[in-house]
């Protein structure tokens, strides 16, 4: 019997948070939520075979090189500056993902702040425009539950990238990017608000939508719709986030 | 019922609590001003913090203004927001794809089409069929994105106009967009706030009748902006108050992150259909108006010049649904499209009788496939995109994630007027106090996009 | 002797009359517009569909001056003291139309952010839904509304009025019990 540990083969061994089913040599997966049943009663009463479905949810993993288009030589600009500047470039930035047309860069948390310096200040890249930072947030992808996405557009060279940044739920902070593109100040309150992701050295982190005592960060997936059960002639409907719904 | 009756209702009072100690504060209750007037000259107050409230005639929706004013020059300027928050982004988590658009349609709700637009584009790009979007469907979402700019900007001219007192500029620009009004109602079925354009195409074609309908109304408008421009640009009350006021210079603008008539008015030509264009937009013919005097009066020129490129681009969309003659304007692939093709009945909402009677009669496979589609909707593979469209108001973005489920996962959408609205600090701090409302104007927010 | 110990009979009858015809005739609206509903509330103070033909065009910026508060739009949560605010502010006689479904009932935003009508916050006295109404509807809601201000008893007849209204509240079928109509 081998004594190395089983890798999982099927969906529904997979966790959450894992990476990779190496087949072969083939990028790793980025699973960020393994979900069994599909629609309609669960725990007891299902007759309708959907209870038994299990689906993984998969983004979209690490590239590899070549990337297509320009977007090798953007990642190699922002390598040799990086490196100049003395940040090794592994470090900051943890992947690069193509889909769909796009490029993204996930960024370590301590380096952002140099990354984003890098791509507005070098004349190559001048990623002057920044679109605003939001988040996102991914429960089950333990340890990377919070991600902040900025998004990037260089009107000089006509190129659009997107930064993504993850951070876990119980620390959840970033260094603040204000410095570098001050268009953020709104941004980062707002994704304070939503997500309680705390941008550290803002010059003032408050509550931007929500009154200023709100309890709690509407926009994480833990926090409910919130509705009222809609009453009709003769029935009651339940809120939207209660209903039986495809999942 | 008096106030003093226990139990009736009585006015909300002035909150005083203990961190306004030491603050002295004053309630206005109407006809009492110069007796706080004289009480704040003895206290020796001179810088008042004045609270522009989310009610006013002049802020555009309900933004919050904090202003500490010396005099009448603005020393401090901060804006507050989150009035109309209505958990949009949220409660498009819960519903399907196609759902989506009457919930985004209401965030920027003067130009609703270009949300729809940005959303349904980062859909069939999730879904990758934005190739397979029927010509004829781009060619309509076109037409009526242009349209909609017509709109938003008669509207922003008009309000501005009104709150700087000249109602006529109010009333000649809101007849204007009647014309454009009755045209959405006509394609669409609604005036406002449309669901028009959805994943894969939009909703039903244009009927019979109306490209001819709409080059009358063009008419019609091109006659309304000529009253316009007659009482707004040779207007030297106008010239006075808005030449000059609200300033913000191109860095301050790339600063910023500003966009849309903001930033060409400060003289960069940045516009995302010429930078990253969508919908077919690189095979129009169009131009860029640019200021290079960076304040309200700009961007009102800029408006103006961006109304008549827009008529010009409805023409040249007029010309090609003439030239093409009908065609489908849903997306081909059966498991994406809705399911029936729409039009609108003699009762004025949307059916198909053809389709009702072929489903209820005919095919058992049908109903099921047309249910299925409706309540279910359809997936859309895992992945996230991000979509930007040129927004009346400049560039609206949308970050979309799907976990390849029925529903969109995350819908972020980055709205021009939350952004733009950020200037409004640096444009009136140091300015008169009469001058924040036409800064505030010239930037054009919309409440709904900024809080969604 | 006023109004309020006037005996009903021909005397009050007649002042009823005169006062809800002065009332209705020139029924100052605050500027209360929130979201959507606000652009088609200004859509009918326009040229094309004039409310100035009811007196109406004067939208009064200060509630002090103002007779009706048209509830425009989605109320949020930060929004709803305020609008309680402006309500009290407003001298009476005051009436409350909210406008569209979101002010009516929540509409289509039935989530954590938004108040479930605006009838939790203020009295309301007829209720437009739509999203957003047109302005055609907005001027039959007005209409509706100068019936009801035509008609509205003063005096003795308003208290008895008032008493009869709770009652019948009480004593009605909640929507979610009217079972059986579908036959």
């Amino acid at each position: 019997m081998s004594d190395a540990p089983q890798e999982p083969t099927s969906g529904s061994e997979l966790e959450a948070g894992q990476d990779a089913v190496s087949a072969g040599g083939r990028p790793p997966l980025d699973v960020i939520d393994v979900r069994t049943g599909q629609f309609g009663a669960s725990g007891s009463g299902d007759t309708s075979g959907y209870g038994g479905l299990v689906t993984t949810v998969v983004l979209p993993g690490p590239t590899a090189r070549p990337y297509g288009g320009w977007f090798d030589e953007v990642v190699d600009i922002l390598a040799e500056v990086l490196e100049e500047s003395g940040t090794p470039f592994d470090a900051a930035v943890t992947s690069v993902v193509v889909d769909r047309g796009e490029l993204t860069l996930n960024v370590a948390r301590e380096h952002i702040l140099a990354v984003c310096r890098a791509l507005r200040d070098d004349q190559d890249l001048r990623f002057e425009l920044s679109l605003g930072v939001s988040g996102a947030h991914y429960p089950h992808d333990t340890g990377r539950e919070l991600h902040a996405v900025y998004h990037l557009v260089s009107v000089t060279h006509s190129h659009r990238l997107r930064l993504e940044v993850a951070v876990a739920d119980g620390d959840a902070h970033i260094p603040s990017t204000v410095a570098v593109y001050p268009t953020h100040d709104w941004h980062e309150r707002e994704t304070w608000d939503f997500f309680g992701i705390e941008f550290d050295g803002h010059p003032a982190l408050a509550r931007i939508e929500m009154p200023d005592d709100w309890p709690g960060h509407p926009q994480r997936k833990d926090y409910p719709l919130g509705g009222i059960p809609v009453e009709y002639k003769g029935a009651t409907v339940p809120p939207p986030d209660q209903r039986r719904s495809y999942r | 019922m008096t106030s003093s009756t226990p139990g009736a209702p009585r006015s909300t009072g002035h909150i005083v609590d203990e961190d306004a100690t030491g603050i002295p504060s004053f309630e206005a209750a109407g006809g009492d001003w110069s007796e706080i007037a004289e009480e704040a000259a003895r206290l020796g107050e001179e810088r008042i913090v004045v609270n522009m409230g989310p009610q006013h005639p002049s802020t555009h929706g309900v933004l919050r203004l904090m202003l500490e004013i010396d005099g009448e020059t603005v020393t401090e300027a901060r804006a507050g927001i989150g009035y109309l928050h209505t958990g949009i982004e949220k409660n498009m988590e819960f519903r399907t794809w196609t759902q989506g658009v009457t919930f985004c349609t209401r965030m920027d709700y003067v130009a609703p089409i270009s949300s729809e637009a940005a959303y349904c584009l980062a859909v069939e790009k999730l879904l990758g069929i934005t190739d397979d979007v029927p010509e004829r469907a781009t060619v309509i979402r076109v037409l009526m994105l242009e349209l909609n700019r017509i709109a938003s900007h008669l509207v922003c001219l008009a309000s501005g106009g009104n709150e700087l007192g000249a109602t006529t500029i109010m009333t000649t620009g809101f007849t204007a967009r009647e014309e454009v009004l009755k045209i959405f109602e006509l394609i669409t079925g609604l005036r406002m706030n449309h669901a028009y354009i959805r994943p894969g195409g939009v909703a039903q074609d244009i009927p019979p009748g109306a490209l001819d309908t709409i080059r009358e109304s063009l008419v019609t408008i091109r006659h309304y902006m000529r009253q316009l421009e007659d009482l707004m640009l040779a207007n030297p009350i106008l010239q006075g108050r808005m030449k000059g006021v609200g300033y913000l210079n191109l860095s301050g603008c790339m600063a910023l992150g500003m966009t849309g008539p903001v930033l060409r008015s400060a003289g960069l030509p940045y516009d995302v259909r010429k930078s990253a264009p969508y919908c077919g937009y690189e095979t129009y013919d169009f131009e860029i108006p640019v200021a290079d005097t960076g304040d309200a009066w700009g961007r009102m020129v800029v408006r103006i010049e961006e109304i008549y490129q827009s008529m010009h681009l409805v023409e040249q969309t007029l010309d090609r649904l003439q030239a093409s003659g009908p065609g489908p304007v849903m997306v081909a692939d059966k498991k994406i499209a809705w399911p029936a093709q729409l039009a609108i009945g003699s009762d004025g909402m949307g059916n198909s009788l053809d389709h009702i009677r072929e489903i209820m009669g005919t095919s058992m496979e049908a109903l099921i496939h047309h249910f299925k589609l409706v309540t279910e909707g359809f997936r859309v593979p895992a992945g996230q995109v991000f979509q930007s469209v040129e927004a009346p108001r400049g560039e609206l973005g949308v970050h979309l994630v799907s976990d390849g489920g029925t529903k969109p996962y995350r819908a972020h959408f980055r709205d021009p007027s939350f952004n733009n609205l950020q200037a409004v600090s640096v444009m009136c701090e140091g300015g008169l106090l009469a001058d924040v409302v036409v800064a505030v104007a010239s930037l054009d927010p919309v409440l709904g996009g900024v809080d969604r | 002797m006023g109004i309020e110990e006037a005996p009903s009979g021909f005397l009050l009858t007649t002042v009823e009359d005169l006062v809800g015809y002065f009332r209705k005739g020139s029924l100052w609206p605050v500027t209360f517009g929130l979201a959507c509903c606000a652009i088609e509330m200004m859509a009918t103070g326009a040229s094309r569909y004039d409310i100035s033909r009811f007196g109406m065009e004067v939208f009064r910026a200060s509630p002090r001056q103002a007779d009706l508060m048209i509830v425009a739009g989605r109320v949020s949560q930060k929004m709803a003291p305020v609008v309680r605010q402006v309500y009290d502010q407003m001298p009476e006689p005051k009436w409350v139309l909210s406008m569209g479904v979101c002010a009516s009932s929540g509409g289509m935003f039935n989530n954590y952010a938004i108040v479930q009508g605006v009838d939790h916050v203020v009295p309301v006295d007829i209720y437009l839904p739509g999203c957003p109404p047109r302005p055609e509807m907005l001027i039959n809601a007005i209409l509706a509304l100068h019936e009801q201000i035509q008609s509205t008893p003063l005096g003795v007849n308003r208290e008895e009025a008032a008493r009869a209204a709770e009652a019948a509240a009480l004593a009605a079928t909640p929507t979610s019990h009217m079972t059986g109509l579908l036959r």
